[in-house]
């Protein structure tokens, strides 16, 4: 016995009649055996994403970040309204300037550190007006 | 509808953003804080948006920008490009988050909208609406105010309050009778919702100069001289609700497409050519509402600037059946065009208005013509659409009859990038 499906082409919505115009059973083949099984294909955002109205992609310029995998170019999943911890890699806005940087809290000090020896850290002080964008979740690298 | 008199009664909330487009562009550049930006309209033509340094400055709403070049330069503003694909996006986050605050909300423009407050014993609105604010701010950095009320348009009072109060912390509550009437007291009656200038002047004369006067008028001489809609709102300032919440935005009357050249253009090729992408545009917003269009309008002007001839004319088409199909849609445009069109002027703008608007389903169908021609029209439409939208507008796009040099494309010379919606355009992070 083929799968059944009725067939319905539309309402009226205007008339406010729901009178379907076709009402036919049609036989459409045999059943497929997986049929009972078909589950939604994986979806990245489904995984990658918890808050979309809060959710933001940011591309990556510099190699300052390397240590934590971050590199030149890649793409930063950025998340808003998650609460900044130390530990957290975030997106700061430094001296008129989005940078990534690990946010360490030491003391009521805020401290923004590089992940490559090279670069140096940067406290918010006086000097420095530092303000949190958001916290970065997830890095898209490409191999 | 929401009707309410009394004080125990539902209160609304207006949540309007601050100087939205400034604060989308603010949003992902942090240099700006602090510091005077304006956004031009499309075309680069005049200010359409000014933040607080801006308008401090004394660069008017609206002003040309040829006209404040030089305080641009004077004063170092920074200037965008308006950025419709960043401020819509943004638009729709904010009223996503809006949305989880009040089953009940009316999106009302990109950047406003009312919410019916909840009213839970033992929390006050005005805590609700700090909480709404927070929320925004963390999640899109949009800063908003919050006017809340018993009527609409005294919550639109209550947040131009919020706005010009700094204490007020973006959020002003009008409750109490006294503190109504000082607020009203300091309106100006053109400043009312729903008043605007096309009664202001006859109000002066009257000696009606603020919104308070306006509550004190007597209703049939309000009834008789603004209709029962201008009676409405003056009901509204004292207190009693006459416009409800309007979860769903009525379906609208019309669709325009529109757009300021470049730079003036009199090849009649390159005004056909501008105004069959323009036809496209309407066209497709149009099969996105599920929509026909009876009758269309098109209009080409000179625009008043400018010592060169003048013209302006517009001219509207009755379709012979209700139509969302582009090729045909452009094929009636287009003859209306060769009627509006004169030689030798160079023309400044040009658009399109689709009419008549009618939903698809509801149509009559024709006595003569084929239904399979039609159908297969609408399947096309359909994979024309869909490519537009992965691949970007005006991936496919229907010729007009020559092609012509594209000087009439906006000019768009400061815009920043579309941050949301655009992999090539993103932010970038300083690592």
């Amino acid at each position: 016995m083929g799968r059944l499906e009725r067939l319905y082409l539309g309402r009226s919505s205007h008339s406010g009649h729901d009178a379907p115009l076709v009402l036919e059973q049609v036989a459409a083949g045999f059943p497929s055996p997986a049929g009972d099984y078909i589950e939604r294909r994986l979806d990245l955002n489904e995984y990658l994403v918890q808050h979309p109205h809060a959710t933001f992609f940011v591309r990556v310029a510099g190699d300052s970040m390397t240590g934590a995998g971050i590199h030149d170019g890649d793409i930063l999943i950025v998340d808003r309204c998650l609460e900044a911890c130390s530990g957290s890699v975030v997106i700061a806005a430094v001296n008129g300037e989005l940078a990534v940087k690990r946010l360490l809290k030491r003391n009521g000090r805020c401290i923004l550190k590089p992940e490559n020896d090279a670069f140096s850290c940067i406290e918010a002080a006086e000097q420095n007006e530092v303000h949190i964008w958001g916290v970065a979740i997830y890095v898209i690298h490409r191999l | 509808m929401l009707f309410t008199g009394s004080e125990e009664s539902a209160a609304v909330a207006l949540v309007d953003c601050n100087n939205f487009y400034v604060s989308c562009e603010r949003a992902f550049d942090p240099s700006l804080a602090h510091r005077p930006v304006v956004v031009l309209s499309n075309n680069d033509g005049c200010v359409i948006a000014r933040s607080e340094e801006a308008k401090q400055l004394g660069i008017g709403m609206g002003t040309p920008f040829f006209k404040c070049r030089q305080q641009i330069i004077r004063y170092n503003i920074r200037v965008f490009s308006s950025n419709y694909a960043l401020y819509g996006d943004m638009s729709a986050r904010v009223m996503e988050i809006l949305r989880r605050f009040s089953p009940h909300m009316e999106e009302y423009s990109i950047d406003e909208a009312f919410l019916e407050c909840p009213r839970t014993p033992g929390s006050c609105s005005a805590e609700w609406a700090l909480r709404l604010r927070g929320q925004v701010a963390l999640c899109t950095g949009i800063p908003v105010a919050v006017g809340i009320a018993s009527t609409k348009t005294l919550a639109k009072v209550a947040a131009r309050a919020a706005k010009k109060n700094p204490g007020f912390a973006g959020v002003c509550e009008l409750a109490a009778q006294g503190d109504i009437d000082s607020a009203l007291a300091g309106v100006a009656v053109e400043d009312v919702w729903g008043i605007g200038r096309r009664y202001a002047g006859m109000l002066r004369r009257n000696g009606i100069i603020t919104a308070r006067d306006l509550t004190r008028a007597d209703d049939g001489w309000v009834r008789r001289s603004m209709t029962v809609r201008g009676l409405r709102t003056v009901m509204e300032l004292r207190g009693t609700s006459c416009f409800g919440i309007e979860d769903a935005p009525p379906a609208p009357r019309s669709i325009l497409s529109s757009r300021s050249f470049g730079s003036p253009v009199g090849d009649p090729a390159a005004l056909r050519e501008a105004l069959a992408d323009y036809i496209s545009t309407a066209a497709e917003k149009l099969r996105r509402r599920g929509m026909l269009a009876s009758a269309m309008q098109v209009f080409i002007t000179t625009g008043a600037h400018g010592a060169e001839p003048s013209h302006s004319a517009a001219l509207t088409l009755a379709l012979p059946q209700p139509l969302s199909a582009t090729p045909e849609l452009i094929r009636h445009g287009l003859t209306g065009f060769e009627r509006l069109y004169r030689t030798g002027v160079c023309y400044r703008k040009a658009g399109v208005v689709l009419t008549a608007l009618q939903e698809a389903r509801a149509r009559q169908p024709v006595l003569f013509g084929s239904s399979a021609a039609d159908e297969r029209g609408v399947r096309f439409m359909k994979a024309v659409d869909v490519i537009n939208a992965r691949w970007g507008c005006g991936a496919v796009s229907f010729a007009a009859p020559s092609k012509a040099a594209r000087a009439w494309r906006m000019h768009r010379r400061f815009m920043s990038g579309r941050y949301t919606t655009c992999w090539s355009e993103l932010p970038l992070v300083r690592a």
